[in-house]
């Protein structure tokens, strides 16, 4: 019976909260590395274009409420994603027209768009707090357990309780559906086909009559999708708070480096190396161990929370030091 | 139609101030394998990307089929007809075989999949490997995927830059088979090549460059009988 319940607090507070929390960094990252991939630099407007996003999304959804829109169990940010998604999108070619697409006719090194990418961050923080303001806002309406402690009491009898929020159900059937339209899209047609041409031989897929401008706005739609999703999908996990995405930009960093930058599937599995080494350090594993039979005399946390970020930073140096190219083999930093 | 398939006469041209081409001159007719040879840095390379429009020409010009083509960029020279095969980084190497032969044929609008077979008729051994990755195959399997790739627009000039470069003589002996089998469908060849004796054998015509001008033009036979051309280029 303790080992059950062992298993079952593992999965409570470790692999569900891991799985949703990697599940977005997962989304996050396929942005980074589309991006790095095609326009050849780190975008850290990433995790301001989360934001931005999100914002968007929960205008659009506090409208949807006030006229009575709603999805029932499911939150109504759903169905203000696909509008958030189509005006971040047009927000962020309009970057890309004003300030990337100067530098790429030039021919510039990554470094200059990069530190142009930090501009861009700083601008799109201050637009989304403009927009929205910087307290913390909770747009999570519908339905908030799928199961909760008492019934997953009842139903098995442990003394253990389990949880599984919506928002932690809905972070992986979408992260799941979009992964596979992702993955889909470039491997069978011809535009993602193009794009992984492009990011694997730039001067090749020139001469093959592949048009970079089309596959560079075609990619920063999708990495804008995909930024919007996830930025939307924390929000409605954690809450929505401006400042809390620029620090995940950090994760999402280790996260895309750790898979190989510029290798989509890299990305994903990088999210959750990420998100689960982050869970398991900051984790008091002393009431499992009790389970198990040992009596531990600390909480046998490793590192407290405030901390967490510091392992996407051990994460990042190890790989850098010891494997440049990261575990798909992406391409080198 | 009168004179060569293709003509590029009197080029100089080069990247920065001094001029690399000095007044070369290459023609090419239908069907036939042109060699470019010469030693190290007389602008072999240099004028096959002038005749594909890599460069940038203070003089001269470009015809092909008798269109001038001087100021076109390469992408639209490829819908002219031209094929260009880069010395390195001539493929995709995370894409399969099949991809790599699909991202040649992008601009095609029409069934390509004939061209594919031909391709894969050619290449027996890529055709085993077409859901492989191009870059986990071999050097020699590599430039066959890159020959194949130029060849599914189906061009009617293809221009290959050191195909055998870093090949093994026996990978080096079957590429030059392949070549002169694709010159035998009627595609024109037009190739720079370090291996100058093996490539003069296999050629219609072969020029050889000194500091971007033409020494000698002659059937490869010819030159490769020629006792000057063999003391000072071929080593004897």
């Amino acid at each position: 019976m303790d080992i059950l319940n062992a298993l079952v607090a593992i999965l409570n507070f470790v692999v569900i909260p891991a799985a949703s929390y990697g599940a977005q960094l997962a989304l996050g990252a396929l942005g980074v590395t589309l991006i790095y991939g095609i326009l050849r630099f780190s975008n850290f407007a990433h995790g301001d274009t989360m934001a931005f996003g999100a914002a968007l999304v929960i205008l659009i959804t506090w409208g949807l409420q006030s006229i009575g829109v709603s999805l029932g169990p499911l939150p109504t940010a759903l169905l203000a994603l696909p509008f958030g998604i189509a005006l971040t999108a047009v927000f962020i070619l309009g970057t890309d027209r004003v300030v990337y697409r100067f530098y790429r006719s030039k021919r510039s090194a990554p470094i200059i768009l990069v530190m142009a990418s930090v501009g861009v961050m700083f601008i799109m923080n201050g637009l989304t707090r403009l927009i929205i303001g910087v307290d913390e806002i909770r747009f999570d309406d519908g339905a908030r357990f799928l199961i909760t402690v008492q019934q997953f009491r009842a139903w098995t009898g442990l003394s253990e309780g389990l949880s599984l929020r919506v928002s932690q159900a809905l972070t992986l059937v979408v992260t799941a559906l979009a992964c596979w339209a992702l993955f889909r899209f470039l491997n069978r047609s011809r535009a993602g086909k193009a794009m992984r041409a492009y990011s694997d031989n730039e001067d090749l897929a020139l001469l093959s009559g592949i048009d970079p401008e089309r596959v560079v706005r075609l990619t920063w739609i999708i990495a804008t999708a995909l930024a919007v999703t996830a930025g939307t999908l924390y929000g409605l996990d954690k809450s929505f708070k401006v400042f809390n995405y620029f620090q995940i930009l950090l994760p999402i960093f280790a996260a895309a480096i750790v898979g190989g930058l510029g290798n989509p599937l890299g990305a994903v599995a990088g999210g959750f190396i990420v998100a689960f080494s982050e869970v398991a350090v900051t984790y008091p594993w002393r009431k499992i161990a009790t389970y198990l039979g040992f009596q531990p005399d600390g909480l046998l946390q490793l590192l407290s929370t405030e901390y967490k970020f510091a392992v996407s930073f051990v994460i990042l140096i190890v790989v850098l030091l010891f494997r440049p190219t990261g575990l798909f083999r992406g391409k080198s930093v | 139609m009168a004179g060569p398939y293709l003509s590029a006469t009197a080029m100089r041209g080069g990247y920065g101030k001094a001029d690399i081409l000095n007044g070369c001159t290459l023609t090419v007719e239908r069907g036939q394998i042109a060699v470019i040879v010469g030693p190290n840095g007389a602008g072999k390379s240099t004028a096959m990307k002038a005749v594909f429009g890599m460069l940038h020409l203070r003089e001269g010009q470009v015809a092909l089929a008798g269109e001038d083509i001087t100021h076109l960029s390469p992408q639209e020279r490829v819908r002219k007809g031209m094929g260009f095969v880069p010395q390195t980084h001539n493929i995709f190497p995370t894409m399969t075989v099949e991809e790599n032969l699909e991202m040649g044929a992008f601009i095609r609008e029409d069934d390509y999949r004939d061209t594919m077979a031909q391709v894969y008729e050619l290449f027996p051994a890529v055709a085993d490997k077409r859901k492989q990755n191009a870059g986990e195959l071999s050097g020699g399997q590599r430039q066959q995927v890159a020959v194949g790739r130029a060849l599914m627009t189906k061009p009617s000039l293809l221009m290959l830059d050191e195909p055998t470069a870093g090949v093994s003589p026996i990978v080096m002996d079957e590429l030059f088979d392949r070549i002169i089998e694709v010159a035998r469908t009627g595609i024109s060849i037009l190739m720079v090549e370090q291996n100058a004796r093996q490539a003069l054998e296999i050629a219609d015509i072969g020029y050889v460059l000194v500091q971007g001008a033409n020494r000698y033009t002659d059937s490869g036979q010819a030159l490769l009988a020629d006792p000057e051309v063999r003391r000072t280029f071929l080593g004897g």
